[in-house]
This record gives C-alpha cells, structure tokens and sequence, in this order.
C-alpha cells in the first residue's frame, strides 16, 4: 500500500499539471444528433462555462435559472457561452427538452445519458460548473450551488475573458 | 492482486516519465477526483439502529486520468474498510482495497479503442448498460475490449467483449455487443439542413455461460437483438426502441424457457414556455444478467428505464418505484407550462406549473396448458400477447409542482403528490397492504442579501398503511463557501402509538472550487433508496457522517 502511495505521488511530480484540454466525448445534442464535446466548447477565443446538471436536480435549477437570468447581459460583455450537459439517464433522457424548453433557457443543452462525459471530467455530483477559457483549456470550477455563487462565477468569466490571472 | 496494482501505478509512473522526456511541450495532464463516505455508528435500539462491530465504516474512491493527446489511461482506487452498511456487500465480500477500475484509450476522431474497463450504452438501455452508481454500490462496468468507428459521416458503429465487474472481480459470463447507428441527415446531405431528423439503431448482445445445470438444459450462449428509431420535428420528438431476448433460463425468471421483449416509445412536444411528454413502456421477461444465477444489482447487462417520475424530496421518495424486468406495462404523461412574467397567474417573474401522472401494471399472463402452473421451472413458464396489460396495479404516481419566484428574495416550489404502492411485489414482501399516500412539500428560499439565504422544507406523508404519517422539517443556512442544516423527521402517525421516533439531524459544510466537505450528525430511518433502476435497503443508524469529494 505505501509503495502504492508512493509511486502516485511520484507520477504527480514528474507530470507538469496545467490547465486540461476538454476530453474528446461523444454525447448527443438535444434533437438526437451526436456531437462532440471538443467542438460544442468553442467559441471563437471566448470563454465557455460548462454546467453539468439533471432535471431531477433542484439546486442545479435553481443555479441554471440564475444563469439564465443574467446570461445576456453575461454575454454582451464577455462573450460568453454557456452549455449545460444533463446527465440524466434513459428515465429522463427525453424529459431534457421539454424541461429546458418550457422554462425558457437559452442556453445550448446536451445529453450525456450514461455519464461519459462527467467521468471523463471526474465531475462526483451535480451541479458543476467548469469555466474552459479562449483556448479551450480548463481554468476554474465549481461544485455545488450556494446562493449568490454567480457572482463569483461571472468574476471568474470576466477575468478569463479579460486574459487576466485568476487568483 | 498486489503485483498487479503495483505494474499499474509503474505503467502511469512510466507514461508520465516519458512524456516529460520525450516530449519538448506537451507532458501531458493527469486529472481525478476523489470521494470518501464515512459514519461513525452508534447504536440506537428505538429505531432500529444495530451495533456495527468495526464502530466507523467508510467507502473511499479516487479516480486518476492521464491523457496525452489521442492518448488516454486511467485507474479508480476503491476503499471499503469495511463497507457502509446497507451497501451491497454479499456477507463481506465487498470489503477490502484495490484498484478494480483501470483503463487506457486511443481517441482519434473516428476511431477509439478502450481496453480493459469501461462503461457503455446501447440505445436507451433495453439490452445493454453498463454504468456506475456510486450512491447504490452499483457498477457493472465492462472488463475487456471496445471499439468505436466513426467510418462515414453519420455511421456509428460500435462493438465490445468484456466480463462484467463482481465486486473485486469479473464475473463468469462473458459478454459480446454491437451497435449500429445511422443518422440521416448528416448521411445525405440533401437532408442535412431539413427541420425533420432521423435517426435508425440496431444492437445485438450475446453473453456465453457455460451451462452446469444439474436438472435442465440451459442455453450456453443468449442472444438479444433491438432496433430503435428516433424522429424529430421541430419541437417533435419521438424516441423508440424495441428489444427481443431468446429464452434465458435464470433465477430471476424461475428457470422458464419462454423469450423476453421489451418496447419503450417516449414522444415529447415543447416550444417556450410549454412542454408536453407522453410514453409508454412494456417488459416481458427481459432480466438480462452476465450470470443466470445472479440477483439484486450484480451483473446486469441491460437497464430497463422506469417510467415513473424520479422523486428527490425524501418523502416523496419515501414509497420509490423499480422498474419490474419479469413484466410490466406503463404510462406516462406529462405537462410544463410557464405563466409568463406580467400575467395574472404569471405575476412580474413567472410562474413554472408541471403536471405528472404514471401508472404501472402488471401484464396479463396466460398458462402455458391446462396442468402446467404459471412460472412452472423448466416450462415456457406462460404465454402472453404483445402489450397485453394485466389486472395488478404495481404503482401510479399524480403529482404537481408549481414553482415561483415573488421577489429577488423569496423563491418557492410547492408540490402536491399522491402514491399507490404495491408494497408486497415492489419489496418483494408478502401479506402488506397496498400503500396509498398524500403527501405535500413546500420548499421555500429566502435571501436576506445576495449570497445569504436561508431555505426550509415542510414535508407532510398521510397513509394509513405501513408506518403512518410523516413530516418533516428541514433548514437550511447558506453563507459564501458554508452551509449549516438541521432536520426532523417525524413518524407522527405511526400505528403504534410507543414506536413515533423523531429523526434528528443536524450538520454542516463547506464548499470550495471543485471541493466539498460535509459532517452531519443524526439519526436516518430505515428506507430504500432507488437510483437509476435500480434500488437499496438502507438500515435505520445513528451517529455522525462525513462526506468529502474533490475533483482535480
């Protein structure tokens, strides 16, 4: 076991950590249509902010409500694209559209049915949120919803639009 | 096993050592998460709550991902010292540490190879899904091989061969897929811009066991085959898919020669503001296992969906229905409306209303010949018509739920539900009552400023059956980066007027970046707790829990 615990900390030291590139993934659009996740968080150098999130979720409501709610004036002075990935399963796979649809959100929502792309971003529990700047890379993340969280998640946005350090 | 952990961590010690030299710019990324459950018991006779031998229990899990460019591999380190309890642990055999979960994949556009373990789905599920649920102890993830081809634009083709994970090991079946996608409007492109989309599926999943049956005749290789089709316009959307299984002898079924089927139809209709679901659902014998001999969660190949909505507030989930694989036929409909801001009903903000109805019955089953009982062992077990519907009620749900934001500060959801539960077949009991419950919540947000607020949920369960009426009363203290709770639970209304437990609780958390921790110190009822199909016993305890993950 120590040996175990030795050698991964090991391969932490040799291996330089800097931002993640989104993984290649295929997951479906909310019509059917596959698509992958490499190409849906970009943006034209802008930053993107990828919500993982499930109907049967409240505070992930809640937190993409409140997105919603401030997404145009988000947009207008940053750029940026919001997507939200359910991750609802086939008991709700095609509740998504309807669900979105009928609460008026504008943002672009795609289904990850049985979880590959939350795994492969090691995404534990929804709601959670990753900022990927100009460059497609992974800058900040989020887990959770708390009240007020999207004040901190716009002044992450406006940091990585404006190319400045996040901390 | 432990030769094999440490040639593992060597190969990633090696990847990453090359990358760094081998490489000028590109080292390549190592990304995780990690996970850790873990309770302190105490034992507590008036709820039900056993001394646990070992006092503190604790399931930890940590996934490492390595990834170079089209190159990817990874492992999960699990813990269980010793197993939560209520988790599937067969007598033991769950507890331990080890590294189950290892992998490596080549991604190129069109093409991606996975060896060792991986999860998979074809089409909705009816014939095969693997997937994991960590909150249930499920995870019958692949072992073995699969590839995905990408050969044309608009042709996706997949195929795999793995065993199935038991516990720290494979199980016995072995199991071979293929799934083939068509969607036509990226294939002609004449049909590319249309508003009509089409899409066509067909899988086909054999699993070889070796048949040692004593007394019957057991097929060694099960064959099943299904065939979707997906069309959508506009805000038109219908999903379907039909499944066939040739006859599978296995303890789930009795031991009966007869083949499964299986047809789930899901339509749907929404624009701003509205959305519209109907579908129906109906199973024949389709439990599908990599082992004839398995039960509860273990080795399942396929995942049959319920139809049912999926309840979150406890105790609206207090009664949760599974999804029945020897039979069942189902309905369901659904309405989301939004009064829009500045109407009567709609008020300056908006008003979401969302009506859900679900009914699931048994289906009609006829004897195979006048001495044969139904389920006879070694017969075709029973005849059955296609989509028959049967007399038993298994469940049906009603429920509304109107959320509505009244200020920037005051935010409310309230819901109305009303559950039939067939106790006796969704336990697999005999002699309950069937359960007809009410049950109404309200869930209400207050901020006192822009990121503090505070958030209570009243719950109430009327039944006459089983333990009785329910309340409950939740709050909930949120400040940036903290949250502190307290619940009661409250068997008010338990027939036995000496056995009215409160459930206390009371905790808190902290929440930062990608990490979350959490300590709450209680008691928990006994219930069963379903997630995706799948459902668990959970033990009445006491004491206090702590809960971290971290993704990195």
């Amino acid at each position: 076991m120590k040996k175990i615990i030795a050698l991964t900390l090991l391969v932490f030291s040799f291996v330089i950590i800097y931002g993640q590139e989104v993984p290649q993934v295929q997951i479906k659009d909310i019509n059917g249509k596959n698509v992958n996740t490499k190409s849906i968080v970009e943006n034209n150098g802008k930053p993107v902010l990828v919500c993982f999130f499930a109907t049967w979720c409240k505070p992930c409501i809640v937190e993409l409500t409140a997105y919603n709610d401030l997404y145009p004036d988000w947009e207008e002075e940053t750029g940026v694209k919001i997507i939200a990935i359910s991750t609802d399963n086939a008991r709700s796979t095609n509740r998504v559209a309807p669900f979105v649809n009928s609460r008026g959100w504008e943002f672009d929502v795609y289904l990850d049915a049985n979880g590959d792309f939350k795994r492969a971003m090691n995404v534990v529990n929804e709601p959670h949120t990753f900022l990927i700047d100009g460059n497609g890379k992974v800058v900040w993340q989020h887990t959770s919803y708390l009240a007020g969280d999207e004040k901190k998640v716009y002044e992450m946005i406006k940091k990585t639009a404006e190319g400045k350090p996040l901390k | 096993m432990k030769k094999k952990y440490f040639f593992l961590i060597l190969c990633f010690f090696n990847i990453g050592f090359f990358s760094v030299f081998a490489q000028e710019k590109d080292f390549g990324h190592i990304s995780g998460n990690f996970q850790t459950d873990a309770q302190y018991y105490i034992e507590d006779s008036k709820i039900g709550a056993a001394a646990v031998d070992e006092q503190f229990l604790i399931n930890s899990y940590a996934n490492f991902v390595y990834s170079l460019g089209k190159f990817s591999a990874g492992f999960r380190f699990e813990g269980y010292m010793n197993s939560l309890l209520g988790y599937p642990n067969m007598g033991g055999i769950n507890n331990g540490v080890g590294i189950p979960y290892r992998w490596a994949a080549f991604n190129n556009e069109n093409l991606e190879i996975t060896v060792g373990n991986f999860y998979e789905q074809f089409g909705n599920g009816l014939i095969l899904r693997a997937y994991e649920e960590k909150m249930l102890g499920v995870d019958n993830a692949f072992d073995g091989l699969r590839v995905k081809l990408n050969p044309y634009k608009g042709i996706y083709l997949k195929g795999l061969v793995g065993k199935q994970r038991y516990y720290w090991d494979d199980g016995d079946g072995i199991v071979r897929g293929f799934d083939g996608e068509i969607q036509i409007n990226d294939l002609i492109t004449s049909f590319s811009e249309s508003d009509f989309r089409i899409s066509l599926g067909g899988s086909f999943v054999s699993k070889y066991q070796k048949e040692e049956n004593p007394v019957y005749n057991l097929p060694n290789n099960v064959g099943a085959g299904a065939g979707r089709l997906d069309l959508s316009y506009k805000g038109f959307n219908i999903v379907s898919e039909y499944a066939y299984k040739i006859n599978d002898p296995s303890a789930d079924n009795k031991y009966i020669y007869k083949p499964g089927q299986a047809l789930l139809i899901n339509t749907s209709y929404s624009k701003k503001g509205l959305g519209i679901i109907l579908g129906t659902k109906w199973v024949d014998n389709m439990s599908f296992r990599s082992d004839r001999n398995a039960s509860l969660t273990d080795l399942n190949i396929n995942l049959l969906p319920e139809i049912s909505k999926n309840h979150t507030y406890s105790l609206a989930a207090f009664y949760p229905y599974a999804s029945q694989t020897n039979g069942e036929w189902g309905a369901k409909a659904e309405v989301m409306y939004r009064f829009a801001r500045n109407t009567f009903l709609g008020g300056k903000y908006g008003t979401t209303v969302s009506v859900n109805y679900s009914r699931i019955h048994d289906i009609k089953r006829t004897s195979v010949n006048d001495t044969t009982p139904l389920w006879a062992s070694g017969t075709m077990g029973y005849e059955s018509s296609f989509f028959s519907i049967g007399k038993e009620l298994y469940f049906q749900d009603i429920n509304v739920e109107i959320s509505k934001k009244w200020s920037p500060k005051l935010y409310t959801i309230v819901s109305y539900v009303n559950i039939f539960y067939n106790y006796n077949i969704l336990r697999g009991a005999s002699g309950y009552e069937d359960i007809k419950a009410h049950i109404g919540i309200i869930d209400a947000t207050y901020k006192f400023t822009d990121n503090i607020a505070l958030r209570g949920e009243l719950q109430a369960m009327f039944t006459k059956q089983d333990e009785g009426d329910w309340g409950l009363l939740l709050l909930e203290l949120s400040i940036p980066s903290w949250f502190f709770v307290v619940m009661d639970n409250w068997n008010y209304g338990n027939p036995d007027t000496d056995n009215r437990p409160h459930y206390l609780t009371a905790g808190f958390g902290f929440v930062k970046g990608g990490n979350r921790i959490q300590l709450t110190y209680g008691k928990q009822r006994a219930g069963v707790m379903c997630v995706g199909g799948v459902c668990r016993t959970v033990p009445a305890s006491n004491g206090f829990a702590l809960s971290i993950s971290s993704t990195f």
